[in-house]
């Protein structure tokens, strides 16, 4: 009997049509718990290095968190991952809403898709009974026509579908996978178009079976409540009103603009009123007290839900105001492009147009007004259809393929990956070896656990700390404590710090945790949902095995190596971890150089930022260290990166 | 009872504010861990005695509770537009009905039926209700009038009905006259 999971992956061969049940190893299960953490094993051990993403032999799986059917509430989030086409790593995205849970009720801790159909097919899941259907009829349909079109020859409303627009089957590097309300964005919808896989829809009838029932239904429904009723969880931006912060501190544009004094009352008076006069409610994702999606009705357009900080990418990517989101998205999501890189793309092509890198003759027929050019865009970019051709790989690529200067323009790209548009002034260095190491791309999947900023009256910092039941050791405390300056904190704190603000985040994706209830809030306030604390009281009711907080922790940092070592067997270097030149105005190189060796050395990494061969063997990776040391990552007599002797030379 | 001394009895029902509803399931979890047996041992909200009808794109979250068992298939397929949303009856009716699958155990076929999670002891509210954070469910205990049943005849009574029924007022007092003079 197996507890909180099924034991079991569906495995589909779309080249062959095969459909295989598989049962798992529970042992792996306890090793890496689920999510990323298995799908990292699975694209280890299964996608040779050197595999073209584009070909059949990539992977791409959708990996439920392990405690997602459960009910623990906020934990819903099913990852999917790759090996990414735009720069060749570890492609990882999560969608949260309904696919995640509807698929373990059908009796699947997750799909796992290899080959590439002869054409267009999409995948019907009914426990047990999976079929490979023909989807030709679909080609270019947009998101929601394709589930409707499907749940009506499914003839079941009650089926749950994750499905790519135009733009995934067309394999733009922008392309987003969606299911109802949620979206894995980015990285993974390209090569869902890529082995030619329209839609897979899902509907369970099983039971995910617990095994301290009581135990855990106490501490859920407890749970429950307590989420519900802390203001310091689930997404700010759903309800706050005043968006000042990100309208008058991060850079409009290609990340080019910053506009100070943009936010003022009267218009946060007149976008309040546009949102409430067209939102018909909030919704949320499965077992989730937080509603965190605003569901729009704009005039002429189909009723559509956006959530985050995707409410300002459009407008601020346009200097238009939010009116301009609520007509775009709606028409973007359709097609299947993501909000995030999507506008900055187009922000990016039209400053080339305007430095004469681009000419006119690149964008026929283009209207001449900002918003006409944007919608102008996002069906060249979806369609792939002239320069959208070139755009639809996203900015880093495009610029690669347009040459003449265009490099410059791609200055908000880390690992190739778009990033927040954020540009600073001083370099603040937990947030720099966050953005240069993080592999899962986009700083808010790395911060979120320790404040962003000190407190500086006594008393309330006191508060703070005895609130402050998060912390996995009380060295933070301390740490949080004697810190009054933002960019000061001993480097040992630092290292650590960030460790724990990607513990968090690798715990939340092979767990299922959405961050907004656990790894993304701690930072404001303290007071998040979930902590070390009491993840392994849940996974212990949920499966029936002894966890404790070490043996947690250790389960992250096995995550977190097995992933940055999949990372450096394709091609994954130090040289690689560098934010973009301008994102902070003052750079110090060799301090940010020196921040980065000890940080490797405190991950057990090599100078190289690869894991070292006892770091590996310590996690019970040891078949990772052996399969890097014949691979040449590895020599297997490294040391970590402060006993290196360039450190020490550097040093000297 | 209640003041005026007529028997009453407790009503127990779940008002829905479907403006309220946030389409989260965490009525359907709830409801369908409550009646795994042993008690929360698992989920499978397709076993559940509620569920939330869901269409995003016409603003419709309603959740509907399995109710008794319709006889037979209904007639109803009328439409309702109610606030600019339009519904069709089927969003609302809460009858496990045999023309739709809702509300039927997905191993056995049986019908499911809402019991407002009746235990001993009794508990506060409902578990889906108890579940909903958004308030979209309603908890009410209402006391209704019992109607006085009618007496219950006698066996004789009975037997003499059913004389006069077959052979008329008239006969019977006639024999009964005449036997008892015997």
């Amino acid at each position: 009997m197996r507890y909180a999971e099924t034991g079991f992956n569906l495995e589909i061969d779309l080249t062959r049509g095969s459909i295989d049940k598989v049962e798992t190893d529970p042992k792996e299960t306890a090793s890496y718990l689920g999510g990323n953490g298995i799908s990292a094993k699975l694209l280890f051990d299964r996608v040779p290095p050197g595999t073209d993403p584009f070909s059949p032999d990539n992977l791409l799986i959708f990996s439920n968190g392990l405690l997602n059917g459960t009910p623990v509430p906020g934990a819903n989030r099913v990852a999917v991952n790759t090996m990414a086409p735009v720069n060749g790593l570890m492609g990882h995205s999560l969608m949260g809403g309904m696919f995640g849970p509807e698929l373990k009720m059908a009796g699947w801790d997750r799909i796992v898709l290899r080959g590439k159909a002869p054409d267009l097919v999409y995948i019907a899941i009914h426990n047990d009974r999976v079929e490979i259907r023909d989807a030709t009829h679909l080609r270019g349909k947009g998101m929601y026509d394709t589930a409707r079109l499907i749940k009506e020859e499914l003839k079941d409303n009650r089926a749950w579908v994750a499905t790519i627009g135009p733009a995934g089957e067309n394999r733009s590097y922008l392309a987003s996978i969606d299911c109802g309300n949620s979206s894995a964005a980015r990285t993974v919808g390209p090569v869902m178009g890529d082995k030619r896989v329209k839609a897979i829809a899902v509907r369970g009838t099983r039971d995910v079976y617990l095994a301290h029932p009581k135990e855990l239904w106490e501490m859920c429904s407890r749970l429950r409540k307590e989420l519900d009723a802390n203001p310091n969880i689930g997404d700010w931006m759903a309800t706050d009103e005043d968006d000042s912060f990100h309208h008058n501190n991060f850079s409009w544009g290609n990340a080019r603009i910053r506009r100070k004094t943009f936010w003022s009352a009267t218009l946060g008076e007149r976008w309040r009123n546009l949102k409430y006069d067209h939102m018909s409610r909030q919704t949320g994702c499965w077992n989730c007290p937080k509603a965190c999606h605003n569901v729009i009705k704009w005039p002429n357009r189909r009723r559509f839900s956006y959530k985050c900080y995707g409410k300002d990418t459009y407008h601020m990517a346009s200097f238009q105001e939010l009116d301009f989101t609520y007509e775009i998205l709606p028409i973007a999501q359709d097609l299947g492009l993501d909000s995030y890189s999507t506008p900055q793309t187009i922000a990016f092509a039209l400053e080339l147009l305007e430095a004469g890198i681009l000419t006119e003759k690149d964008f026929p027929g283009m209207p001449s007004d900002v918003r006409g050019r944007f919608f102008y865009l996002i069906d060249k970019m979806a369609h792939r259809e002239g320069i959208g051709d070139i755009l639809a790989d996203g900015v880093s690529m495009a610029a690669e393929r347009i040459g003449k200067g265009a490099e410059k323009f791609d200055h908000n790209t880390v690992k190739k990956f778009e990033q927040l548009p954020i540009k600073l002034g001083k370099l603040n260095p937990a947030y720099f070896l966050m953005i240069a190491t993080g592999e899962d791309m986009a700083i808010t999947q790395i911060e979120g656990s320790f404040p962003q900023d000190p407190i500086t009256d006594p008393e309330m910092k006191e508060e703070f700390i005895k609130k402050w039941v998060a912390v996995p050791d009380k060295k933070f405390a301390e740490w949080f404590r004697q810190w009054e300056k933002r960019d000061q904190l001993p480097a040992d704190a630092m290292v650590a710090i960030v460790d724990w603000n990607e513990c968090m985040h690798y715990l939340d994706d092979s767990l299922g945790f959405c961050g907004f209830v656990s790894s993304f809030r701690g930072q404001f306030g303290g007071t998040t949902g979930y902590h070390v604390w009491n993840m392994p009281q849940l996974i212990t009711h949920a499966t029936g095995w002894e966890f404790d907080k070490d043996r947690l922790w250790e389960c992250f940092q096995r995550n977190r190596n097995l992933v940055r070592a999949l990372n450096n067997r394709a091609g994954l270097r130090r040289s690689w971890e560098r934010p973009p030149e301008d994102h902070w105005a003052v750079r110090d190189e060799e301090y940010e150089q020196e921040l980065l060796t000890q940080y490797y050395d405190f991950k057990g990494w090599t100078f190289d930022g690869i894991p070292t061969r006892e770091t590996l063997e310590r996690l019970g990776l040891g078949y990772v260290a052996e399969n890097l040391i014949k691979g040449g990552v590895l020599t297997g007599n490294e040391a970590t990166a402060l006993n290196d002797a360039r450190a020490k030379k550097k040093k000297q | 009872m209640n003041s005026d001394g007529k028997k009453t009895r407790i009503v127990k029902d779940i008002k829905v504010d479907t403006k309220k509803c946030a389409g989260c399931r965490g009525c359907e979890i709830a409801c369908s861990a409550f009646h795994a047996v042993p008690k929360f041992s698992s989920v499978n909200t397709a076993r559940s005695r509620i569920m939330v009808v869901m269409d995003e794109v016409r603003d419709i979250f309603v959740p509907i509770r399995a109710g008794d068992h319709a006889l037979a298939e209904c007639n109803g397929r009328n439409r309702y537009v109610i606030d600019g949303k339009e519904y069709d009856e089927c969003t609302f009716c809460p009858a496990s009905c045999p023309s739709r699958d809702a509300f039927k155990d997905p191993d056995s076929g049986f019908p499911l039926k809402c019991d407002m999670c009746e235990s001993v002891p009794p508990l506060e509210k409902p578990m889906c209700v108890d579940a909903c954070t958004f308030g979209a469910l309603i908890y009410e205990e209402r006391e209704e009038a019992v109607e006085a049943e009618p007496k219950k005849l006698g066996e004789m009574e009975v037997g003499l009905k059913s004389l006069i029924k077959k052979y008329g007022l008239k006969k019977v007092m006639d024999t009964i006259a005449r036997v008892s003079k015997e």
